[in-house]
């Protein structure tokens, strides 16, 4: 299981920001080990950001996000509500965290 | 650094596998994250290409989207980029570098609850234009910046 995400939102004038830092490699695919072997292409492809249960935001990376990513998003929103963020990487795996909104 | 051709093609091979696995519930994707990855998209090589990719004829130049980053990234493993608009029923964001082995980094969409300001962290192999296309009520806009980059964050 991979590590948690670390995620903060804080809302302003019915704008939450919030800023999530996932622990990911992010393996391109394209670069070498020291014995010159291909590393084989390891990277989150879909994230899904809601708020209160609700999506407000889906993306799709590609090998190019680097490596830990971090995504700072806005969504209109109070303190208090709660954002939910999952994604996805190429290997199936997944992983999903919740953070209450300051 | 090269890519050769065998290596794009394995690379490629591997995402084909992936989404044929996915496409039989392998990997049990959860309903919330139904769309498929669009391997097309963030395999184009080039900006006429990821543009025919997406499906857009064509894309003026907006000055509505920002894009935020450095003029100079010393480190291009972490070239931290912002694109936000503020266009009217901003859909889709895209970011594509274009001097990358794949263009295409990331792509955002947004529902009416969410605001189109996004940040994220990319690799940029050289120095290149980084370009935002941004879908806003059906029709799509780009804007360009270029980023000088001193140390490449590909290879390794």
């Amino acid at each position: 299981m991979a590590d948690p995400m670390r995620i903060r939102a804080r809302a302003a004038d019915g704008i939450v920001d919030a800023r999530v830092l996932m622990a990911h490699e992010m393996e391109t695919g394209i670069r070498k080990d020291s014995a010159g072997k291909l590393i084989p292409a390891w990277f989150i492809q879909e994230v899904v950001c809601q708020l209160n249960g609700k999506p407000v935001m889906t993306a799709q990376w590609g090998p190019a996000i680097s490596k830990n990513p971090f995504l700072q998003f806005k969504a209109k929103g109070k303190a208090g509500d709660k954002i939910t963020v999952t994604w996805v990487d190429n290997k199936g795996e997944k992983r999903t965290d919740e953070a209450t909104v300051a | 650094m090269s890519i050769s051709r065998r290596q794009v093609i394995k690379a490629g091979g591997g995402a084909a596998l992936y989404s044929a696995l996915a496409s039989v519930g392998f990997f049990q994707a959860n309903p919330a994250l139904a769309a498929a990855w669009k391997k097309d998209w963030f395999d184009a090589k080039n900006v006429p290409d990821a543009l025919k990719a997406m499906g857009i004829a064509s894309a003026p130049n907006s000055a509505d989207i920002v894009i935020t980053s450095p003029d100079i990234a010393e480190n291009g493993m972490v070239v931290p980029v912002g694109v936000a608009s503020k266009l009217a029923k901003t859909e889709m964001a895209a970011l594509l570098v274009e001097k990358n082995p794949s263009m295409l980094a990331g792509f955002y969409e947004f529902t009416t609850d969410a605001v189109p300001d996004v940040s994220m962290r990319v690799k940029m192999g050289q120095s290149s234009d980084v370009i935002a296309i941004v879908k806003a009520d059906g029709k799509f806009f780009m804007a360009k910046k270029e980023i000088k980059v001193t140390l490449g964050g590909c290879g390794g």
